[in-house]
């Protein structure tokens, strides 16, 4: 099947007027969105990433101007028609009317203050539908009821007129998500979802709308800082920094073969691996302050890597595959061939060797992402996956019981009977045994 | 109530700096309605050692921090520190040990700063309290050497917390810790305000501040990848009770406890062919039939216990015990 291009961002530009000056927050963003699929949005706080998807539901703050750009939304009107327009040229009585809420739809990041806390929630999901399909009250109440039901609410009809304060964090973002889906949307765009609520929590709610994604063929836009829950739900990453895209690529190229020295640094930053060295990698210094012009390349003054043309010309996009492009000087034929950082490409081959035999079934899912929790010495599981690694799997090939769908007991079990005959291997704690396994 | 104790040296030569024996913390929310915000928590944290505290929120990690730097007055239990008892009514000397042994390092560097003060009055109001200096030259000195040693400028000195990114604020948060020369430190969530590039940066000064100090962290945290990376030792939190605790290693390796286990799955992993097929295990209190009031910490190996009863003991240790 063809894709289908439903959304077309492109040169967007933002700028915000503040006592202190103009503050270029978005300078130049274009990325593309198909049916179906999901982009995440990474970058620290700053970066530009929320005001990008602001754009897009025209709920930009009063003091920002867009100084460019086009966003191209395509949809199927009343008629049946397929229609494309720019969003950016609409005045904000039709996106209110056509956009907001009927086409695409925002969770936001904080379920405490997104949520009218004098109005039941069950009338809250009604209020949408009722008011861009004037829907009849019963029947907006009775697929409200579905909703709930669809997000995991369990005891919806309990729940129909409780109050958000009445309930926990949790089922206040899955209330949240009702919402953004009572009208059927196209996109929706979920700004740091999972920002305010609970790791255990975190899971559950990433798997929700992966799950009704799944079942609506629902285009996403997940804004985040955080790379783990980009390797969770993302097809496409858009890397931003200082208000630019620097990389993008499929959400394998991202994270086997990042490009972009920034990006290399993100996934270095993160702690939970195997790293088991005493110091974890730092970017040094602060993302730049927008204020002022920005020469050459913003990431420069932080780059390890950083060429003499970087502090006078800003690098292109540059092609890495049809998919992937990087906004670094060192893609460009003439630049010294520096590849990521040793300590980086000995992690990513980990994760191929992980992934891999994730592919052929010799492991579960959750005992690899467990295991690699547990700090796991590489070659030290390499073993034990062969000695002792689910028999199930392996003896059984007839059942062909897909890898992602052991029981939580089951994924235990392996687990520790893998932890088990890793310490018969090496006996030392796991710091040491890494610095064996690792040369 | 069921009166547990931790072996007391968790197969240690030294003796704790922090012994905290069956602290109970409760609010009285009205005549009937009582909030166990803590209830039964016994733990060691060892000088010059981390000391990690995971839960979700509500869990009561905070109120912990709190009630061992003694800004909550503890309902029950004892807590030690340095040898002495700081839990019941403070005389003078063990006041002035406790307030400059024990320092906080807060969760908002947006909030936890005085917005009217200069940097270096805020880091020096320590010393300005107990008169640690003879000069203002002797004080300004030691504003400077504590600047460079979070990895500011001396000229920050007289800025505004305003006139900083949140990075550097949380550093002047951590001089303003560290000037007293303190033995524990307790970082209640002092990373998760930040962007990860900075927190990476935050974390490596911790530990280097550990290194030349030796300085005891309570690190106090619901992101349990960060815990991992800091800490020695960790203790598991839910609903007020300590769940399980061991080192890190043992927590990682062979976590006991369902809660734990949900805790250490729910992590994302950073491997997207893998990470897409995974469901993180589900946790739920109410029907999981665990009754936390009813078990009693129990050793499972080395420094590794867990709180349950003497039946669930069995059934969760069988099959993946080593």
């Amino acid at each position: 099947m063809a894709r289908e291009r439903i959304l077309s961002i492109r040169d967007l530009a933002v700028s915000f007027r503040t006592t202190a000056g103009v503050v270029h927050a978005v300078r130049g963003v274009s990325f593309d969105l198909y049916r179906g699929e999901t982009v995440a949005i990474v970058g620290e706080s700053g970066s530009g990433k929320s005001v990008t998807a602001k754009t897009l539901m025209g709920i930009s703050s009063r003091n920002s101007t867009i100084e460019s750009g086009t966003e191209l939304f395509t949809y199927t009107d009343e008629k049946g028609q397929k229609v494309t327009r720019d969003i950016l040229k609409m005045t904000t009585k039709e996106i209110r009317h056509e956009i907001n809420g009927r086409r695409i739809a925002m969770v936001f990041q904080d379920p405490m203050t997104s949520l009218n806390p004098l109005m039941p929630v069950g009338r809250q999901i009604m209020e949408g539908m009722i008011w861009h399909y004037h829907t009849p009250k019963e029947e907006a109440a009775k697929k409200a009821l579905e909703l709930m039901n669809l997000v995991g609410i369990t005891d919806a009809e309990k729940r129909f007129k409780n109050y958000p304060h009445q309930l926990s964090g949790g089922m206040r973002q899955r209330i949240v998500i009702a919402i953004a889906l009572a009208c059927d949307p196209d996109l929706l765009i979920c700004d740091e979802p999972t920002t305010a609520l609970d790791v255990t929590i975190q899971a559950k709610i990433l798997e929700l709308i992966r799950k009704i994604q799944k079942e609506r063929q629902l285009s996403v836009i997940y804004i985040t800082h955080d790379l783990g829950v980009v390797a969770k739900v993302a097809d496409y990453v858009n890397v931003m920094y200082a208000g630019r895209i620097i990389e993008s690529g499929t959400v394998d190229e991202i994270f086997y073969d990042a490009k972009h020295p920034y990006t290399w640094g993100l996934l270095s930053a993160m702690p939970d691996l195997e790293t088991d060295d005493d110091r974890l990698y730092a970017i040094p210094g602060s993302p730049p302050n927008l204020l002022y012009p920005v020469k050459g390349d913003a990431f420069a003054p932080r780059n390890r890597y950083a060429l003499k043309i970087d502090s006078r010309v800003e690098p292109p996009m540059f092609r890495v595959t049809d998919t992937h492009y990087a906004a670094t000087w060192l893609l460009h034929p003439k630049a010294p061939k520096i590849g990521m950082p040793e300590e980086l490409a000995k992690r990513v081959k980990r994760l191929l060797k992980d992934a891999e035999r994730l592919e052929e079934g010799r492991m579960s899912a959750e005992a690899i992402a467990t295991g690699a929790m547990a700090g796991a010495v590489a070659e030290g599981r390499e073993v034990s996956a062969d000695q002792s690694a689910p028999k199930e799997m392996t003896e059984e090939p007839g059942t062909n019981k897909p890898a992602g769908m052991l029981t939580p007991e089951e994924a235990v079990a392996t687990r520790s009977a893998e932890n088990a005959s890793r310490r018969r291997k090496h006996s030392s704690p796991c710091g040491d045994g890494r610095k064996e396994g690792g040369v | 109530m069921t009166t547990e104790r931790l072996p007391e040296h968790d197969g240690r030569q030294d003796s704790p700096l922090l012994e905290v024996h069956n602290l109970k913390q409760y609010f009285h929310g009205g005549r009937h309605y009582v909030v166990k915000a803590v209830d039964d928590v016994s733990f060691n944290v060892y000088p010059g050692e981390t000391y990690g505290l995971v839960g979700e929120s509500g869990s009561g990690k905070t109120t912990i921090g709190r009630s061992v730097i003694r800004l909550y007055d503890p309902t029950a239990g004892t807590i030690t520190f340095n040898g002495k008892d700081i839990s019941g009514k403070l005389d003078k000397p063990t006041e002035q040990m406790l307030h400059t042994d024990m320092q906080m390092i807060f969760q908002d560097p947006m909030a936890c700063l005085n917005p009217r003060k200069k940097v270096a009055d805020i880091i020096a109001e320590g010393l300005d309290i107990h008169h640690m200096y003879q000069s203002q030259a002797e004080r300004k000195q030691k504003v400077a050497e504590m600047l460079y040693k979070v990895g500011l400028a001396p000229e920050h000195a007289e800025r505004y917390p305003h006139q900083f990114s949140g990075g550097q604020r949380q550093r002047v948060g951590i001089a303003r810790a560290l000037i007293m020369n303190p033995k524990l430190i307790i970082a209640d969530e002092c990373i998760s305000a930040l962007d990860v590039s900075i927190q990476a940066q935050v974390v490596n000064l911790m530990k280097d501040i550990q290194d030349e100090t030796g300085t005891a962290y309570l690190f106090i945290a619901h992101d349990l990848s960060m815990v991992k990376y800091i800490s020695d030792r960790i203790g598991v939190l839910h609903l007020g009770h300590l769940l399980e605790t061991g080192t890190k290693d043992e927590i990682f390796d062979n976590p006991v406890h369902p809660y734990t286990q949900s805790l250490i799955s729910a992590i994302p992993c950073p491997n997207p062919r893998v990470e897409k097929r995974r469901v993180a295990m589900h946790y739920d209190y109410k029907t999981s039939g665990i009754d936390y009031d009813k078990g009693t910490l129990r050793l499972i190996s080395g420094t590794h216990y867990v709180r349950s009863t003497e039946e669930e003991f069995d059934r969760w240790t069988k099959g993946h015990q080593i």
